[in-house]
């Protein structure tokens, strides 16, 4: 399992702030795939993943046991 | 208190300025960044921020070890306030503090646009007639994350 956490927009776009998901090991691309397509207009090409508290690349693998996050555009400050 | 944190109080500026004081310091900058009325035309009455704490707690670190490295002589301390902030709150303070004023000042300015990068941190303009996330939105795309 692997756990997902959605931030700001994408919060209030899936209704939730965290999930759990049975699909590791996948990519980081392979990720955005899903949510784009479990959450129309998930507008994955604005969003990095987080793993672990990190920015990751498309090609990184997530693994079993690993916190995800979308992170949108970040607006701070 | 930590001298860079996510917070759902007030800020009390003066704790960060005391935090970077030392006597071989200077000079002191602090930087506070404050809710704005108008934004390109459009009235805001209040603001929504939200942030994934534990991560932005981390990049708050990062940016203040960057400009450790960057401006050696430097301490630093930053906070941002989540939650809902009204008109002139202070989102966010930058307390720098060097031997100098230039590297003060140098170092401050770069902590707030690395912020504006890199920290999963997230603003709600609440307006009269309707409300958006900044960041990814049509309106101002470039624009729409000024402090």
């Amino acid at each position: 399992m692997i756990t997902v956490h959605y931030f700001a927009r994408l919060r209030e776009l899936t209704g939730k702030g965290e999930e759990s998901l049975d699909r590791a090991p996948l990519t980081v691309e392979e990720l955005l795939n899903w949510a784009e397509e479990t959450y129309p207009g998930f507008g994955k090409e604005t969003i990095h993943v987080a793993v672990n508290e990190e920015y990751a690349l498309k090609d990184d693998v997530i693994q079993a046991g690993d916190v995800c996050a979308f992170i949108p555009p970040v607006s701070g400050g | 208190m930590k001298r860079y944190e996510i917070i759902e109080q007030p800020i009390d500026v003066q704790k960060y300025s005391d935090l970077v004081l030392h006597p071989a310091a200077g000079a002191v900058t602090v930087f506070t960044g404050h809710v704005r009325e108008w934004t390109h035309g459009v009235r805001t009455l209040y603001l929504a921020y939200e942030a994934y704490v534990p991560m932005a707690e981390k990049k708050l670190a990062e940016i203040g070890a960057e400009m450790e490295a960057k401006w050696p002589g430097v301490q630093v301390a930053m906070a941002h306030r989540i939650g809902e902030l009204k008109i002139s709150d202070i989102a966010v303070v930058i307390a720098v503090s060097s031997p100098h004023r230039k590297a003060a000042y140098e170092a401050n300015e770069y902590a707030i646009e690395r912020i504006k990068e890199v920290v999963p941190i997230w603003k709600k303009e609440i307006w009269e007639d309707g409300e958006e996330w900044i960041g990814a939105q049509k309106k101002y795309p470039e624009k729409g994350s000024e402090s």
